[in-house]
């Protein structure tokens, strides 16, 4: 099975080209945010140089957020239509997860980061057996205070990695020895492991109705929902 | 010579479009999904659930376009995309879409100036012809294109501040009609007479630029004034008087500019140009003009859509005007301003 991946959820740019298994071609790149930009020329690139033509793909594998929403858009609209396009299978993978996926051979939970902004983060905790992973603490986008209560209660140590910057050293405070940080060149997103994991996943039955794991409203669709809870909110988009 | 067909997508500000067009002028489908009802939850557009809603239903618009239309991938000569102006995070979907499905089937990438769309919605009712003058005025545009040849856009003369169409919807929200406000406005305006005789910003002024924010705070003045001293206004006059307002100064910035460039037609083209105070005044300013031949964009695709792009995408395709897979959504994309 011929699959791609990608991931631009976040500033690293990762795409992927695989055979089964075997890993044909892959580019990541962390110096740029220029995914619109550069995103196609290097899947084209990539699948010239796996003399493959995009008939040849039988699956796509994309990392659907949460993340830098226009980032998260990007892959995503890319993947769906393709998938639309060509009649091949698309498979969406927490962003999240695929970060994860660096840690997959690993005995400690696992805690991929997004910074939100403001002490806010997009996260989750995960852990693997036999490569296969387990969310211990669902995706979420929340504040790190509350994160570092619901870390806590693990009472385990915990691999952090992704965008630690702002918050590695208070949850070293908070949780002193249990906090251990992620090799840099492991807190980047792989696109090779995504697809590799993208291969035994259920490809999504319904195309169309992909839309990115934002995990978090917008201000006004949040702020009109408080005041109209009951809303049906299926019906926003009519066609003339 | 040969048929063109030209697959092309729309996304720039709060509709979602796809359409095939025939020969750059024949509508073989034009699907367009609009959010209107969303953004009137805020009274106006707001960008990131603009976006939001364009990734829901991209890959449905290419369906149904292909579906309606009959056509299949290798039916076509191009894909045709509007790359910019807009909302860049709206953009990002179509452009990227457009990409993904040009490399998918080989075909060749379009990128559309969505001006050059709006004018060349007239040539899906007959074919331009040139030199032609086009006024577009929309909720995010007002602006005189002068076109020498089918490829050659030079904006003559733009807005300052606000778009025509911004000024409806602003003083739509005073008078209590929720965005966009356009239509009832017009409708208003019929039965309503300019007794408020608002200015006429840059009327008398040597160039074709327009400004249109010095008029809607003179509206909005006027009704707090009255609201102050307890007085009601009639909203139908209040109506009117803007529309008169906003009509004269299009129409005299048009008429000075065909004095100055004769051309064979004027096109009227965007959201606003299907107000029909607007095209009944140029109907009857263009009786001076006997050698020039108005076009009306036809009221149903005055609106965003996928239709008009492609028919600009058919004429920049015979011109080899071609991106490549690098191409990005360029939010303040614009002419070249002749001054």
């Amino acid at each position: 099975m011929k699959v791609l991946s990608l991931d631009t959820s976040n500033q690293p740019l990762s795409v992927a080209i695989l055979d089964d298994n075997r890993l044909l071609a892959t580019t990541t790149i962390t110096t740029h945010k220029k995914h619109a930009e550069f995103l196609m020329p290097i899947i084209e690139d990539l699948m010239k140089k796996s003399k493959l033509k995009p008939q040849d793909l039988d699956r796509v594998v994309v990392a659907i957020g949460p993340g830098s929403y226009t980032g998260i858009r990007i892959a995503t609209t890319v993947a769906k239509t393709l998938a639309m396009t060509l009649n091949i299978e698309l498979v969406t993978v927490s962003s999240l997860l695929n970060l994860a996926l660096n840690f997959k051979d690993s005995q400690l939970l696992i805690n991929p980061i997004f910074d939100g902004r403001n002490e806010n983060m997009f996260t989750g905790l995960y852990k693997f057996h036999n490569g296969q992973p387990e969310n211990v603490i669902p995706d979420q986008h929340t504040d790190l205070s509350e994160w570092l209560n619901q870390l806590k209660a693990t009472n385990e140590k915990i691999i952090i990695l992704g965008e630690i910057d702002s918050f590695a050293q208070k949850m070293k405070e908070k949780l002193g020895q249990h906090i251990i940080l992620a090799d840099p060149l492991k807190s980047i997103p792989s696109a090779s492991e995504l697809g590799i994991y993208g291969l035994h996943q259920k490809p999504v039955k319904d195309v169309d109705s992909v839309v990115p794991r934002y995990l978090r409203l917008t201000k006004a669709e949040a702020d009109w929902r408080k005041l109209h809870p009951k809303e049906d909110t299926s019906n926003y988009v009519e066609k003339l | 010579m040969k048929d063109s067909l030209i697959l092309s997508f729309e996304t720039s500000c709060d509709e979602t479009s796809v359409a095939v067009i025939k020969n750059g002028n024949q509508i073989l489908s034009n699907i367009v999904a609009t959010q209107i009802k969303s953004h009137q939850r805020f009274g106006g557009v707001v960008p990131e659930v603009a976006s939001r809603h364009h990734i829901e239903q991209i890959t449905g618009c290419i369906r149904d376009a292909l579906n309606e239309s009959g056509m299949s991938y290798p039916d076509f000569d191009g894909v045709a995309v509007t790359y910019g102006p807009g909302l860049v995070g709206s953009l990002l979907i179509g452009v990227n879409a457009a990409k993904t499905v040009a490399w998918a089937h080989n075909l060749p990438l379009i990128p559309v100036n969505h001006i050059a769309g709006h004018i060349y919605g007239a040539n899906l009712v007959k074919q331009i012809e040139f030199p032609a003058m086009a006024l577009v005025v929309s909720g995010g545009h007002t602006e005189l294109v002068y076109m020498p040849k089918e490829d050659d856009f030079e904006i003559i003369g733009e807005t300052r501040d606000d778009a025509a169409g911004e000024a409806y919807d602003k003083i739509g929200r005073v008078l209590g009609i929720n965005y966009p406000a356009g239509k009832q406005v017009d409708q208003m305006a019929h039965l309503g007479k300019d007794v408020f005789h608002f200015p006429r910003a840059m009327d008398k002024e040597d160039n074709f630029d327009f400004s249109f924010s010095g008029l809607k705070s003179a509206f909005i003045n006027t009704v707090h004034h009255a609201d102050q001293i307890n007085t009601s206004l009639d909203k139908n006059d209040l109506a009117a008087s803007f529309q008169a307002a906003v009509v004269d100064v299009l129409s005299d910035k048009t008429v000075k500019a065909l004095k100055e460039f004769p051309v064979k037609q004027l096109i009227l083209g965007g959201g606003v140009a299907a107000n029909l105070g607007l095209r009944d005044r140029l109907k009857k300013d263009l009786t001076d003009f006997p050698e020039t031949e108005l076009m009306l964009v036809p009221i149903h695709l005055c609106g965003d859509n996928a239709a008009m792009i492609g028919a600009a995408g058919a004429m920049l395709l015979r011109h080899h005007v071609f991106a490549d897979a690098s191409l990005n959504a360029d939010p303040s994309l614009e002419f070249e301003y002749i001054s």
